[in-house]
């Protein structure tokens, strides 16, 4: 094996021992910064052995939890799936006044902090927000409840399958689907039979990395659930409880289960990139605002 | 304007824009509404208090050095993913989105846990008389931790284009690495750099889940803003957290606007080259 990819002359950096010497230091940090948090978490978990683990686990609080976290992405996930193909379908196969504008705006939670979003919430739900009183006079609970928990998740996800589906259907233009329903095809049809293959895999990408994020939000969350215990606990909050409560054995062990939801999304993450998800829009995955998309040179005009 | 020749317009743009408006618009709407209600004689009352001038600084002063960390080694990450073979650079590829892919509050314990004076690392820079956890240090240390992926992720792709003639062509008039690296790659990269920076910086200025385990919590010292307008909710001082809560919002608005001003010129740059 030569210093450098085979068969390219040494490019800048190639020298061995640079190049080893900074392999090195890489990795080392590598494995403080990134591994040794996941490692932690499994040695605390299981630092008092396996009973104590499975107990921790089958704790009624902690199974509720789990289950108010599953619920709240059984409903979140869906809705924003359907509103991020929705979003896509109009942005990229439609030419409008507003249009990037409508980009922005999608893409604004990202870039605030979850905690304004759970306080924002509250001044629309909350009894001294727009619509408190009106929905405590019908006795409607929406705040620190299983409705607020699920709105605040939909606020932070909201651009998750919007942004993985709009550079690509950008990409792919309006020809395939133009000739669709030019041969008869309806609206529908053209969507399940020609648009939905051509971009499963990235909506797919959106949906796993949309719902990693909805079972582990915590600050937007916190503000809205109330955190009644064994009541609106969502897996992450309980998690805080247990651990400000010095029971860091079931702390670590409820932190466990979201670990592996990390590790399980990074690998879907992993196995759909080789499926070609995510190449449209390169940037961060989880977290950034996409690259505006070019607009100029992808878009077919009619 | 032209002609829709397909279908589903009025619905889909009619899901889009409500979802939009009661989802992302409303509450944020409802955020001004109720910080603007204040006047501005107690809004500046309240946002220029120290205890929230305390927290800004903590909170930006972090941030900075955060991202300062994450520069350096965000870049090395992505230039040994890129430039160098090794027995599992796919595996550490895919180890850099755990940060984003790990929920705050799990990285938060986990930090905590290893950098407190009984940790694994905490026991270690006890002896050299460092203090990590519950110090403006441990702050810092969780801010890297979430932010770390947006600049190996930004540098990431522009690296693996660059032009491999370009170095060449330097290293033929007899640049040596040091200087080609700093006045031909490093040129090249800066926007997608900058870029990396903003989202990295604003993202390490709104994370509260990972901060709140690890910060100590104290008021003036290590108290971060969103934590700040998280606790004048719990005293039901709601006035109080709106208006903190409108500046981290402000706060937001302007590092997208400064993001999305550099990701078009890095666009724009990517085109040219």
């Amino acid at each position: 094996m030569s210093a450098s990819v085979k068969g390219r002359p040494p490019r800048v950096g190639d020298a061995p021992g640079f190049r080893r010497a900074l392999i090195g230091v890489v990795l080392t940090l590598v494995a403080i910064v990134i591994i040794a948090p996941l490692a932690v978490i499994g040695y605390q978990a299981f630092s008092q052995g396996l009973q104590v683990y499975a107990a921790a686990i089958a704790h009624p609080d902690t199974l509720h939890a789990i289950g108010l976290t599953v619920v709240t992405a059984l409903i979140a996930v869906p809705i924003n799936t359907a509103f991020g193909v929705a979003a896509a379908w109009a942005i990229t196969k439609f030419d409008f006044w507003g249009r990037r504008f409508l980009l922005v705006v999608i893409e604004i939670p990202f870039s605030i902090s979850p905690i304004v979003a759970g306080v924002a919430y509250l001044f629309v739900y909350g009894l001294q927000g727009l619509f408190g009183p009106a929905l405590e006079s019908a006795d409607i609970k929406i705040l620190f409840a299983l409705p607020g928990i699920v709105l605040a998740s939909m606020f932070v996800t909201a651009p998750f399958v919007a942004r993985e589906l709009i550079p690509l259907m950008q990409a792919q233009g309006r020809d395939l689907e133009e000739a669709a329903t030019s041969l008869g095809a309806s609206g529908w049809r053209t969507f399940f039979s020609v648009t939905l293959p051509n971009i499963r895999w990235a909506l797919l990408y959106g949906v796993v990395l949309c719902n990693a994020r909805v079972m582990g939000e915590f600050g937007a969350v916190s503000v809205v659930s109330g955190n009644i215990r064994g009541q609106t606990n969502t897996l992450p909050l309980h998690i805080e409880l247990l651990y400000h409560d010095y029971q860091t054995a079931g702390a670590f062990a409820a932190a466990s289960i979201l670990a592996l939801l990390a590790v399980v999304t990074l690998v879907a993450k992993v196995l759909l990139e080789r499926q070609g998800a995510g190449r449209a829009r390169r940037g961060p995955a989880l977290a950034a605002p996409a690259a505006a998309p070019k607009t100029a040179s992808a878009e077919v005009s009619s | 304007m032209a002609r829709r020749i397909l279908p589903g317009f009025p619905l889909a743009l009619g899901i889009t824009l409500v979802y939009v408006s009661i989802i992302v618009a409303l509450p944020l709407g409802a955020l001004v509404f109720k910080a603007a209600s204040l006047g501005f004689e107690d809004y500046w009352r309240i946002v220029s208090s120290p205890r929230a001038v305390a927290s800004y600084r903590v909170t930006a002063l972090s941030a900075l050095a955060a991202t300062a960390f994450n520069l350096v080694f965000g870049m090395a990450l992505a230039w040994v993913l890129v430039r160098y073979r090794f027995p599992g650079r796919r595996f550490v590829d895919a180890l850099v989105d755990l940060p984003f892919a790990l929920p705050t509050a799990v990285a938060g314990i986990a930090l905590t846990t290893l950098f407190a004076e009984n940790g694994w690392f905490g026991s270690v820079l006890a002896q050299a008389g460092i203090k990590v956890a519950y110090t403006p240090l441990g702050i810092m240390v969780a801010m890297a931790f979430t932010s770390l992926p947006f600049i190996v992720r930004t540098v990431q792709p522009v690296l693996e284009d660059l032009d491999p003639a370009l170095e060449e062509a330097a290293q033929t008039l007899g640049g040596s690495d040091h200087s080609i690296f700093l006045r031909v790659i490093l040129p090249l990269l800066t926007p997608a750099l900058l870029a990396g920076l903003s989202l990295s910086f604003a993202r390490s200025l709104g994370e509260f889940g990972a901060i709140i385990f690890i910060a100590g919590n104290q008021p003036m010292e290590t108290e971060i803003t969103a934590l700040l307008a998280f606790i004048r909710l719990e005293e039901y001082d709601y006035q109080a957290a709106a208006a903190i809560a409108s500046v981290l919002l402000i706060a937001a608005f302007l590092m997208l606007a400064v993001t999305n001003i550099l990701q078009a010129r890095a666009l724009r740059y990517t085109a040219r080259g």
